[in-house]
């Protein structure tokens, strides 16, 4: 609503500063102040809610973890400093799940990196129906991701019918009980499925955005395609590359339907990551003071990630606008 | 390269992999056609006389609701990004604020802000304003989560827009929301349907919020998939086809728009 409201606001606003022809000093830092406020308006709306609806909350969060608040221990909350952070890192439960959390992102990017550079490179190149190749293979990034987790779950790994198992048993290999015994493999199997897709879209993207007439230069020189493909190709393909594994790690790293869905972090807590074990904390512990600090570390630590991949954005947004 | 032999080889190869990758989904879609017994059999039955039984059942359930809300929290927060949005890519690209950049670093730093961060004190004030269970609170939580990408997006597009047909606009003394509506929205409306497709993308499929935040009034499509399992014990065809059923607005979307996809999944560094 106000998106309405401010415009016509700062349109009054000039018109006030052009009716005091008398001091032309003031008037001019005054309709200075009223045209950069006209610029603003525009701005303020979507800037003011979001930081009502993250930043305040993110707040809270850090409020919330200085202070002991358990809702089963209604003996009342007080504040406690750091102690909840020296207890988390007490804590091997968080320890493993920090761990955990470090091997899925990292697991799945880099599997799914390199799927998705090799079907890029194969979908890179003129042949039949390569259309309908692209289509089938964006589908696993476009199913829900809690349809994925349940089909992988079940469908995949089940034990008993599932069509893993049928594989393995057609080479002879005696079934395997996937998701109890291999929490984590089973986790990142689904996400690199999910994942790979995208990696492979970006990728792409960069693989086509390659000029043509180097890569003819190259041929027409004699190069093969493999020196093509690493003094060419590669270098072009950098910034696609640290963006698709730094996008993509930030999305992974915030997985929580696969591990609550597939393993509910189990067996035990053996395949918790960090946004799965501070939701248990927090919606079945009901230890709000601990399960904030968890959240506040996860934040500093995905930080480092993020500043990365934010002055990676900038940069390419930067080249283009200066181009 | 050249050799005709070895380029047919790389395609066949290209499509056996394709088709590897796609065989859960098509798996999926399978399971969905047959019955209970069909569907949990050892070995797995590839062969089955087809029904459309588990799909009459989900029609006949109680899933219609949870596919409502899911409509509503998808189509208003989409609506409420693009309302919000499209204002502040102009301000942030075509009459530039001052540090622009530094508000492009706010929208773009909230969303790697890890949500589990913030679901507390979320669920903390939804609970004492009683917004708990409540549509209204899922949109304004999936406009929050998809605002970032749209004006990003949004700004992209309009950084596309030639100077002089805005000079043009400006000389005609057009005001600024005549101008927009006039002039830029309907040059980047492409653009705006780039971006509500994202937007629908990441409203329809999200889960942490709707499964912490919402019981039996303002559920959405995936916890409806998660309580077919759980509820029922295990009806592998039926969550088949009611995976499909959830799965297939998305789908098709994407399949669509898959230009587009890489352009907002990138945030419009990518195009």
């Amino acid at each position: 609503m106000t998106t309405t409201q401010n415009p016509p606001a700062a349109v009054a606003g000039e018109a006030h500063t052009t009716t005091k022809p008398t001091a032309p000093e003031k008037s001019r830092v005054r309709s200075d102040r009223a045209e950069a406020w006209r610029r603003r308006a525009p701005l303020m709306p979507a800037l003011i809610f979001l930081i009502i609806v993250t930043q305040v909350p993110f707040l809270l969060t850090i409020w919330y973890s200085l202070r002991s608040r358990n809702l089963l221990r209604p003996e009342g909350e007080q504040f406690v400093g750091l102690s909840n952070y020296g207890d988390i890192f007490l804590d091997s439960t968080f320890r493993q799940a920090a761990l955990n959390s470090v091997l899925i992102t990292f697991g799945c990017v880099i599997v799914a990196m390199l799927l998705g550079l090799g079907l890029a490179l194969l979908l890179d190149r003129k042949f039949f129906g390569r259309g309908i190749v692209r289509t089938l293979l964006i589908t696993p990034f476009l199913i829900m991701p809690v349809a994925g987790a349940l089909l992988w779950s079940i469908s995949m790994f089940n034990p008993t019918y599932g069509l893993v198992n049928w594989l393995i048993g057609l080479v002879g290999i005696s079934p395997v009980d996937w998701t109890s015994e291999y929490p984590m493999f089973s986790v990142i199997v689904a996400l690199v499925w999910q994942w790979t897709p995208f990696m492979m879209l970006l990728l792409l993207a960069g693989l086509q955005s390659q000029a043509r007439d180097a890569l003819e230069a190259a041929s027409v020189d004699g190069a093969s395609a493999w020196q093509t493909f690493r003094y060419i190709t590669l270098p072009h393909l950098r910034f696609y590359l640290e963006l698709s594994v730094l996008l993509g790690a930030i999305y992974v790293v915030n997985t929580f339907d696969h591990i609550y869905l597939m393993t509910a972090g189990g067996p035990g807590t053996a395949s918790a990551n960090l946004p799965f074990y501070i939701y248990q904390r927090a919606f079945l512990g009901f230890d709000i003071g601990q399960s904030a600090a968890m959240g506040v570390v996860t934040v500093i630590a995905t930080i480092a990630l993020a500043l990365l991949a934010l002055r990676l954005i900038f940069k390419s947004i930067n080249a283009k606008e200066q181009s | 390269m050249k050799n005709p032999v070895w380029g047919r080889l790389l395609s066949v190869a290209t499509w056996i992999v394709a088709l590897i990758f796609f065989a859960p989904v098509a798996w999926m879609v399978l399971t969905s056609f047959k019955q209970e017994t069909d569907a949990a059999s050892s070995p797995p039955s590839f062969f089955f006389e087809p029904t459309l039984d588990q799909y009459r059942v989900i029609f006949a359930s109680d899933a219609g609701p949870y596919f409502m809300n899911s409509v509503i929290a998808t189509a208003s927060s989409t609506v409420l990004v693009l309302i919000l949005a499209i204002p502040a890519a102009y301000a942030l690209s075509i009459r530039p604020v001052k540090r622009t950049q530094d508000a492009l670093f706010f929208f773009i730093s909230t969303k790697m802000l890890p949500v589990v961060a913030v679901i507390m004190p979320i669920y903390v004030i939804a609970g004492q304003i009683r917004m708990l269970d409540n549509i209204a609170t899922l949109i304004i939580l999936y406009t929050a989560m998809n605002l970032p990408i749209a004006v990003w997006m949004m700004r992209s597009f309009f950084l596309e827009v030639p100077g002089e047909v805005l000079e043009a606009a400006s000389l005609d003394g057009a005001s600024l929301l005549g101008t927009m509506r006039r002039v830029l929205i309907p040059m980047v409306a492409p653009g705006i349907a780039a971006t509500s497709l994202i937007c629908v993308i990441f409203a329809w499929n999200e889960f942490f919020f709707a499964l912490n935040l919402t019981a039996a009034n303002a559920a959405t499509a995936p916890i409806f998939l998660m309580s077919t399992m759980t509820s029922e014990g295990l009806y592998l065809a039926q969550l088949s086809a009611a995976s499909v059923l959830a799965s297939l607005p998305v789908v098709l979307a994407g399949w669509f728009a898959q230009k587009q996809l890489v352009r907002g999944l990138s945030m419009g560094a990518v195009k």
